[in-house]
């Protein structure tokens, strides 16, 4: 019994089982603690804990916002767990599409949870692994603080309480997203090769 | 404190177990070629939605018995030019802030890079906060 059920946590998880866990820890951080979804913020915090040296955005009171890196914390953890701890090692079921495309694009070992041709500190020292890694790093922090939220913050927290901005947010990382993974990522993926 | 760590395992367990912090799945969802990480949003949407009824429905306070405020989202221009860098960073990495903390606690040496370039990012849009569009 016990063991049908930790070999059931092991299998990837359908959208229906998930997607309703992760919309239910939005009220839940509510009642724990009046707390909002929102991901992107420990990047400020960690900035200002760290070295806010003199820059205003960073001077504040980041231990009133410490919940927020014990809730990442919890993320690394379920990293650990969900990752190493209840690995299926399973290959992950692509689309025949998507798993064309990728083998068009070079990329014909599709394990893990990226492509480690790509994905690895080897391709640090190329002009295309920096714009992937460190560049798309890059703008993610540098983009999710400007647009005050990112995938949680706006996409799940913002959108489930109606606010019009996070609708804007939304709209407008899924469009360029969209956009970047259709036009430029196959440039970008030819670099080098 | 403990619960929010355990909140936030939930989540990211959620995460990492619907493949929702794979890079293929990303590219995937971009295409329009699986329902996978759109079938994810599109469940956890309406149920925040019902979770938030229920909340005011039924006038819940939270466990310290302040009543319940979820943040207020504020517009600017840094909504949509901020979004907009995002999406780009987003379409390359196929990581958001929450999947690069579960990818480095997966053993992902690479994602401390990830994580490490983010925040350089904040770090960056921090100096640069007062001279920008907003």
């Amino acid at each position: 019994m016990l063991d049908s059920f930790f070999l059931m946590l092991k299998q990837p998880w359908p959208w229906y089982v998930s997607g309703p866990i992760i919309g239910l820890c939005v009220p839940l951080l509510l009642i724990a603690g009046n707390k909002s979804l929102g991901i992107s913020s420990t990047l400020r915090e960690i900035c200002a804990a760290i070295l806010p040296g003199k820059i205003n955005f960073l001077n504040y009171d980041w231990q009133q916002q410490r919940w927020n890196l014990v809730f990442a914390l919890g993320l690394i953890t379920s990293g650990f767990v969900g990752g190493i701890l209840l690995n299926s090692n399973e290959p992950i079921h692509l689309s025949v599409e998507t798993r064309e495309l990728l083998i068009g694009y070079g990329i014909a070992n599709q394990s893990g949870v990226m492509p480690s041709s790509i994905f690895n500190f080897n391709e640090l020292l190329n002009l295309r692994g920096l714009i992937m890694i460190v560049g798309g790093g890059f703008l993610v922090g540098f983009g999710t603080r400007w647009a005050g939220g990112c995938t949680s913050g706006h996409g799940i927290l913002g959108l489930s309480t109606f606010q019009w901005p996070s609708l804007v947010a939304t709209i407008t990382f899924f469009a360029f997203g969209i956009l970047t993974s259709i036009f430029l990522l196959p440039v970008i993926l030819k670099i080098g090769n | 404190m403990i619960q929010y760590f355990i909140i936030g395992f939930i989540f990211g367990l959620a995460l990492i177990k619907g493949e929702a912090v794979s890079w293929y799945r990303m590219q995937e969802m971009f295409h329009f070629q699986g329902i996978q990480i759109f079938g994810i949003f599109l469940t956890a949407i309406p149920t925040a939605i019902g979770g938030m009824w229920l909340i005011k429905k039924f006038k819940f306070k939270s466990f310290q018995g302040e009543t319940i405020q979820p943040r207020r989202k504020l517009f600017n221009q840094g909504t949509i030019y901020g979004s907009a860098l995002f999406g780009i960073g987003w379409g390359l990495t196929g990581a958001c802030p929450g999947p690069i903390y579960i990818q480095v606690g997966s053993g992902y040496f690479i994602s401390v890079i990830l994580l490490l370039s983010a925040l350089l990012g904040t770090y960056t849009y921090a100096f640069f906060k007062e001279r920008l569009p907003h």
